[in-house]
């Protein structure tokens, strides 16, 4: 196997090892529990909330672990100096980042695999059947993969050269921001100078957007989600996340160990 | 020695939450407020999470009129607002629309006596769902039942009519109302279809008892009719219903359709029972806002 | 002429700091050495003289200012030297959740290993540091010297020519400390170059058969471990017994007062010319000699001498202007 691979393997195991993230499936599979409940309130709008909530909590868990997790990838192993026996074999500097971008993302496809199971669990529950239209919930789930890949790199990045903690800022910091792009694109005022919107408008093509990846409507009520889009959002997540790395790649390749 | 505390310890407990409750209770002022208008500002707060928030802001809507509903209480004033922001944060939230137009338009106390409201709400909805045809019913028959305006009313019908998975009466109804006006073959017809096609019990209740008061208009002119009959016979309004049985010209004493035998009023007028379940709930969806007012 | 395992050519490293980045430390500077095949050289020097940060340039954990150096004629920029090199950091510390066997079997993996002759070495390894039966624990639970033993082993999983270990003896019981000697002297024997750091002169005496000094950076000399520091003898010390009774006799007391006591124990320190005699003496008193060893400078005087060197050129420099 590759040496991206093994590191990929390697980070996996010692993720999945960790309590903690058991515990937080455990969680959102208990949410996906209380959805059969509250959708219980209205009814008709029990499909409806079981849906939104399940992805919801699918969203924000998966958003926990890969902003935590992806910056303690690297500032971590610096700190506690993991790092510095595998450094000094044959491995070179961006097969270590890939791996561990690799491993990250594996762990996160495979708990979100078990929350959305949960998802569909609660959804037959309440349903007894499931249709065509409970499939466009999978495209989401997907999209927020795409989502999570995205974090994780943008986490990894900032692991390169920040402290944790200001890893941890920026990454969730660059996600909120991510979200209103659309809103910094159309933003027009007499009072603005023109620079300034155009400054306003490249800044919203640079960031990354996250909007592209919300389709939690389209999915609670059963809306057919267009291939194009899935096609679209994948190779702008693919696209992005190459980008980021090969900057993380760069800065890391020169850095100093402490 | 931890066991034995725990259940004496929690049941305490409940009991002194229910003494609390019921002080509480009596202390409390009407206070329910919503904080937070602005449909715009809570999907920004909400970041991706809109659809979600719009559940819960659904949940509040739908306790918010229940709970008024029971206590007969007719001040609706936070409706819109819930359903504004409702509607703004999911869009395609349709059972908010269908709910949210039939309560808004309804005069007073069974609804908010807004039916203004109610078609802005229904024009948000055929905006961001122009496909549900449904909608268009439910602009209809806000037009129809409380703004009267038969030619508008007809129009919504037409236009839903022409979605290609609409029910074909939406055509025939489309024409009829802009010619007849206000029918009771058309309002039970307009009833029955909501009463169908809900799955929200509210909707549906409200529906069946429409229903029945129609039916029980529809009764009482029948029995009129009989009267009319009698004076014409003994120059002379029937005293009772009795009489009309004794006379020939009933089988029975009719019942209204919860069982409850109609009866005459002062004048010689057929009418439900004042004192049945069925008469209690007429007096209560006869009543306006402004004759609210008057009894205050 | 013995070959050359490692070959350093004016090594130097500096670290900005400051707001900014802006200044400069230079921990390093114009380093220039060797290390022959199959010897063991030992790196001397205080802490923060730059040992480490010669090691980690070397294990390509950070990156020179300027100067070369070169492993088994490969420059350290060059990722395939890194197979023949087995490195141990200073006070390891690996994955928590892995166990030993694990880990080795990935670092395994990352040196190409093959999976049969993998599970063969694994095993080797951990049986030639003592953790066969502590295999399956997870390294958390670890303790400093069972981490040190991993470090050990995987530093020489992959059979390399050249072992470089960062303060291996640190933070260890007498008892570690023994067996990683004895590791030492075993890779010796079975060829390997073995450069090691570190600040106790009595480990570096017993193991190197070269020593380099450094201390504020610069290297202060390169030797045979005696040639660099015992040269200035102190003189012998004479450790000695002498019952109560025996003291009390005339001569005695003369004598004993250049001692220090404690119980029936005396030590007396002595120049080197005066030895004979002063045995004599003792002898005549019926003293009951215990030890008598050369008292050497230690590595802490020679360092302290070297530091108050240093500051003393800086001081004089800042004085006469820059």
């Amino acid at each position: 196997m590759s040496r991206v691979g093994v590191v990929a393997l390697n980070t996996f195991r010692e993720a999945v090892r960790d309590r903690v993230l058991y515990n937080l499936v455990f969680f959102a599979l208990l949410l996906m529990a209380a959805a059969v409940f509250v959708g219980q309130i209205s009814i008709g709008i029990e499909q409806i909330v079981i849906v939104n909530l399940g992805l919801s909590a699918i969203s924000v868990i998966g958003l926990l672990m890969a902003v935590f997790i992806g910056v303690g990838l690297v500032s971590k192993e610096m700190d506690k100096r993991t790092l510095y026996a595998l450094l000094a074999k044959p491995v070179r500097r961006w097969e270590f980042l890939l791996g561990k971008f690799g491993g990250l993302l594996l762990t996160l496809t495979i708990n979100t695999a078990a929350m959305a199971a949960g998802l569909y669990v609660a959804l037959f529950y309440v349903k007894h059947s499931i249709e065509r239209a409970d499939g466009v919930a999978l495209v989401a789930i997907y999209f927020i993969l795409l989502k999570l890949a995205l974090v994780v790199a943008l986490a990894l990045l900032f692991s390169c050269y920040t402290t944790p903690l200001l890893a941890i800022l920026f990454t969730s910091g660059l996600y909120v921001a991510g979200l209103f792009v659309k809103e910094m694109r159309g933003l027009h005022s007499d009072t603005m100078a023109p620079a300034v919107q155009t400054l306003l408008r490249w800044l919203s093509y640079i960031l990354p957007n996250f909007e592209n990846f919300d389709v939690m409507a389209s999915a609670a009520h059963g809306h057919h989600i267009p291939g194009a889009l899935i096609a679209q959002n994948t190779a702008y997540a693919a696209l992005y996340c190459a980008i980021v790395l090969a900057a993380a790649v760069t800065i890391f390749s020169r850095r100093d160990m402490k | 020695m931890l066991c034995c505390l725990l259940f004496p310890g929690f049941a305490g407990v409940w009991q002194l939450q229910e003494k609390i409750d019921t002080q509480l209770d009596g202390m409390h002022q009407e206070a329910d407020d919503l904080v937070l208008r602005s449909g715009k500002l809570l999907k920004v707060m909400s970041l991706e999470y809109a659809p979600l928030m719009a559940d819960m802001y659904w949940t509040r809507v739908v306790q918010y009129y229940g709970d008024k509903a029971v206590r007969h209480d007719p001040d609706l004033e936070l409706l819109w607002p819930l359903l504004d922001v409702t509607t703004t944060l999911d869009p395609h939230l349709l059972v908010a629309y269908r709910f949210g137009s039939m309560f808004l338009s309804e005069s007073a106390p069974r609804g908010a006596g807004r039916p203004d409201l109610g078609i802005q709400l229904i024009q948000r909805g055929i905006q961001a769902n122009p496909d549900y045809w449904r909608l268009y019913e439910d602009l209809g028959f806000i037009y129809y039942f409380e703004l009267h305006d038969y030619n508008k009313a007809g129009a919504a019908f037409l236009e839903g009519s022409k979605n290609p998975q609409a029910l074909p009466w939406m055509k025939v109804l489309a024409a009829k109302v802009s010619e007849q006006g206000d029918n009771p073959e058309t309002s039970e017809f307009l009833w029955n279809e909501i009463y169908t096609s809900t799955k929200d019990p509210q909707m549906k209740e409200n529906a069946a008892t429409h229903l029945q008061l129609l039916k029980a208009d529809a009764d009482c002119k029948a029995i009129d009719a009989l009267s009319d009959d009698f004076e014409k016979k003994n120059s002379r309004r029937p005293s009772s219903i009795r009489e009309l049985v004794t006379a020939g010209l009933l089988r029975g004493v009719p019942a209204d359709p919860m069982g409850n035998a109609y009866v005459l009023d002062s004048t010689g007028k057929a009418q439900l029972d004042p004192e049945s379940p069925l008469g209690k709930k007429k007096r209560f969806y006869s009543k306006t806002l402004s004759n609210l007012a008057n009894q205050h | 002429m013995a070959a050359v395992a490692i070959q350093i050519e004016n090594l130097t490293k500096d670290y900005p700091f400051g707001f900014l980045h802006l200044k400069k430390k230079r921990s390093l500077e114009g380093l220039t050495m060797q290390v022959e095949d199959g010897e063991v050289f030992g790196f001397l020097g205080p802490n923060g003289a730059g040992k480490s940060t010669t090691i980690k340039l070397l294990a390509g954990l950070i990156f020179p200012t300027a100067g070369t150096a070169h492993i088994l004629g490969k420059p350290i920029s060059d990722i395939s030297m890194h197979q023949d090199i087995g490195y141990l950091p200073e006070q390891p510390y690996f994955y928590d959740y892995l166990t030993a066997a694990e880990l080795l079997d990935y670092f395994a993996q990352i040196h190409n290993l093959k999976a049969t002759d993998r599970r063969e070495r694994v095993d080797r390894m951990l049986k030639k540091v003592g953790l066969e039966t502590a295999r399956k624990i997870q390294l958390r639970k670890y303790s400093k010297g069972m981490l040190q033993r991993v470090g050990l082993a995987q530093a020489i999983l992959h059979d390399p020519k050249v072992v470089i270990l960062d303060e291996p003896m640190s933070g260890l019981d007498p008892l570690g400390r023994r067996e990683v000697r004895d590791i030492i002297l075993e890779l010796k024997k079975e060829g390997r170059t073995i450069l090691f750091s570190t600040h106790i002169l009595s480990d570096a005496e017993m193991l190197c058969d070269r020593v380099g000094v450094i201390a504020g950076g610069k290297l202060r000399g390169v030797g045979a471990p005696d040639e660099i520091v015992g040269i200035k003898a102190h003189g012998m010390e004479i450790l000695f017994e002498l019952p109560g009774d025996k003291a009390g006799a005339s001569g005695a007391t003369a004598l004993l007062s250049k001692a220090t006591r404690t119980g029936n124990r005396y030590r007396m320190h002595i120049e080197e010319a005066e030895l004979y005699a002063t045995l004599e003496q003792l002898k005549n008193v019926g003293a009951r000699i215990l030890s008598v060893t050369q008292v050497k400078a230690s590595l802490e005087e020679f360092f302290m001498g070297l530091i108050s060197a240093d500051r003393a050129r800086a001081a004089a420099v800042d004085v006469h202007g820059k």
